[in-house]
């Protein structure tokens, strides 16, 4: 008897007695929606169809900047768009400046209930055709967003992996679990810099020397870190990739 | 055989036509003062042709309480339809002529009561050939049909040939008759009231499935469902369902009926059903290849009355901006698809992606209702800010801000508005967020608008 076998050996016999189980098998190409910002198109490919994708993070981190730019690409590349607002805080005239064509938005105000936001994206899904589904729970509490029982997110995963339906979930922790196949973390935070052309915007009082300079006309928020989580989770942590975006007045 | 019936004096409230369905369905209203009915099969009830043609005169004769109008008219029974017309108009009485006898009355008739309308001949062209006719020498019906027909074809043309035959009486022509409109509408009376839906649900799918078979049948599709119900409390509940596109499917309907009752349910008792609709052409629709994904439009409008049902039909929709510079300020419409059209689609890819890439902007979530706060200020610059709301709270010290920007509006209005903005940075244990918050100018409080993200 053999007191020990060589790798090879083993597989083989094992390739004989079990088929293709060593087989590389070859992942399907994923369709992929972009998030109408380059940089994060580079690092994640852009968003996926046919599965959930998440976004999360602090407030003033960048998640309603990056939802409207997703919105803004979809809706003018002729994508019907929906939005479940579980707390009612999405602001159009916000979003008309970032580009979003309302005429292909469906916009469903939950004003705080988290029954009813869950109940209408499971409608939603279930209707299809629908190329780009946000769900935003960027205002619920984290402890009530815990609260969010595991069967929803896997009764949204089986829904939508038949469907070219990218469905993103935006929230402030991450609450998916393992039913994500793409988790965005945003850590960033809002930097103030001082406007380079001189503005028009004067200020309504005079300077005092101690006092921070009151005209800014622009906010460049950073995106310190993302994490991808894909079918085989995979961190990728960034320095200093900035996305700028300038502030509407 | 054809009856023509014609009255020189027609009251002007009597319709020759209704008062002809009385002896046959199939009616031709030649003009107001003359009718053509077949009198095929009218043997069983009023007997033979000249029996017909005497009840006619004598119920025509009498007083209006029994179906007359108290009119003399003129009835003529022959072959053909055109025979029976020319014989009624011209003379009085009832008149009977004979299959293949037609010249027998009709020969002496002059050319000029010809009535050329019947063969289609243009009143011009028509003058022109009986002027040329009056040349020749031709003067009456029967002159006009002995000529050969060879050489009224050579001289006249076609048009000639048919003013002939109509002149000998050998005209074959059907009837025109005028197919009422349809009416699209399905009621029902019940023996007991019904207070419950899904029984009601059912009267709905059988009147449904009636007007969705009669609109299949005149290929017709209907984008408005009009609803009543007589209640037990003797009022009535109406209700308007209005669709995007035109449909005809029975089931939607019903799905989209069964919805909007619950949402709107009768205040009594339903006794009586009535379901009517306005027929339009239905869509039609070339699907392309390379058309990008829409929800298919029955399902929508299916899927939007559920939403609708869930958080309310004023939270469902596109937001449209109003025309102002009051903060917050849009309404809802109604969603509807967008149809693209596939060969503009590539320009319109391509001019908007390098606009987007220029319109980067920050985002903002808006507090609905705003948050009321308690502002430390220094200065008249915002310090320390408290604000807490049912489900969210703003609190910390200022690190950072910008401002302030006046606006005001509507001054005129009763709600006015006139308040100044600041952009802050609000740090809270080390988490740092930027928020709008404005103080109203006459009540001097201070509210957090919301949160940029």
């Amino acid at each position: 008897m053999k007191a020990a076998f060589s790798k090879a050996e083993l597989e083989s016999d094992i390739a004989r007695r079990f088929g293709d189980a060593f087989k590389v098998h070859e992942k399907p190409v994923v369709e992929t929606l972009s998030t109408g910002i380059d940089e994060v198109d580079a690092l994640t490919g852009g968003m996926p169809r046919g599965s959930i994708s998440e976004i999360f993070g602090p407030a003033s981190s960048g998640r309603t900047s990056l939802m409207f730019s997703m919105l803004a690409h979809a809706t003018t590349h002729e994508e019907t768009c929906a939005l479940v607002d579980a707390n009612d805080v999405f602001a159009p005239t916000a979003a008309v400046a970032a580009g979003v064509d309302f005429n292909r938005l469906l916009w469903i105000r939950c004003a705080g209930n988290l029954e009813h936001a869950f109940k209408a994206t499971d409608l939603l899904l279930h209707a299809g055709g629908f190329g780009l589904l946000i769900l935003d729970l960027g205002d619920v509490p984290g402890k009530d967003a815990r609260r969010i029982i595991t069967s929803w997110w896997y009764r949204f995963r089986r829904t939508v992996e038949d469907r070219p339906t990218v469905l993103t979930v935006i929230s402030e922790e991450a609450c998916t679990r393992s039913c994500a196949a793409l988790a965005l973390e945003l850590k960033g935070t809002a930097e103030w810099s001082r406007a380079a052309e001189p503005s028009n915007v004067l200020p309504m009082r005079k300077q005092l020397p101690l006092k921070p300079p009151p005209i800014a006309q622009g906010n460049r928020l950073r995106l310190n870190s993302i994490k991808i989580n894909r079918q085989r989770p995979i961190s990728a942590w960034v320095n200093d990739s900035r996305f700028s975006a300038q502030a509407f007045v | 055989m054809f009856a023509c019936i014609h009255t020189p004096q027609l009251p002007p409230d009597v319709s020759l036509r209704e008062f002809a369905y009385g002896f046959s369905p199939v009616v031709e209203e030649t003009r107001a003062d003359t009718v053509v009915i077949d009198v095929d099969g009218c043997e069983l009830l009023f007997g033979s042709a000249y029996q017909l043609a005497n009840q006619i005169a004598a119920r025509a004769k009498a007083a209006r309480l029994r179906g007359g109008f108290e009119t003399t008219v003129n009835v003529a029974i022959a072959a053909n339809p055109d025979a029976a017309i020319h014989a009624a108009t011209r003379l009085k009485g009832i008149t009977f002529v004979s299959p293949n006898e037609e010249l027998t009355c009709l020969g002496d008739f002059p050319l000029d009561h010809l009535d050329c309308s019947l063969v289609n001949v243009e009143k011009k062209v028509a003058n022109e050939i009986l002027e040329t006719l009056g040349l020749w020498g031709i003067r009456t019906f029967t002159d006009l049909a002995s000529l050969p027909t060879t050489g009224v074809s050579e001289r006249l043309g076609q048009t000639g040939i048919r003013l002939q035959q109509l002149a000998a009486g050998k005209t074959d022509r059907q009837l025109r008759v005028k197919q009422p409109e349809p009416v699209f509408a399905n009621s029902v009376e019940l023996e007991h009231a019904l207070s419950e839906l899904e029984p009601l649900s059912f009267m709905f799918a059988r009147l449904l499935h009636q007007l969705c078979g009669a609109l299949n049948a005149y290929a017709l599709a209907t984008n408005e469902l009009c609803v009543t119900m007589q209640l037990e409390d003797q009022s009535t509940h109406e209700r308007k369902l209005s669709l995007p596109y035109p449909m005809r499917d029975h089931k939607v309907f019903l799905k989209l009926l069964l919805l909007d009752t619950e949402m709107h349910p009768p205040q009594a008792a339903v006794r009586a059903i009535s379901i009517s609709c306005d027929p339009v052409k239905p869509r039609v629709l070339q699907n392309g290849l390379f058309v990008p994904l829409a929800p298919a439009p029955d399902k929508l409008e299916l899927t939007l009355a559920r939403l609708a049902k869930l958080v309310g039909e004023e939270n469902v929709g596109s937001p449209t901006l109003l025309d102002t510079h009051r903060p917050d300020a849009f309404t809802m419409k109604r969603f509807t698809l967008q149809m693209a059209d596939s060969r503009k689609r590539s320009k319109t890819s391509k001019n908007q992606s390098p606009v987007i890439a220029n319109r980067q902007c920050l985002g903002f979530r808006m507090f609905r209702p705003p948050l009321r706060a308690i502002v430390e200020a220094d200065q008249g610059w915002p310090t320390q800010i408290s604000a807490w709301g049912k489900q969210r709270s703003v609190y910390g010290k200022v690190v950072n801000l910008a401002g302030p920007w006046r606006t005001t509006g509507d001054w005129w209005r009763e709600d006015q508005w006139a308040r100044d903005e600041w952009d802050v940075t609000i740090d809270r244990q080390g988490q740092q967020s930027v928020y709008r918050i404005y103080r109203e100018l006459d009540s001097k409080n201070w509210f957090v608008e919301g949160n940029y993200d």
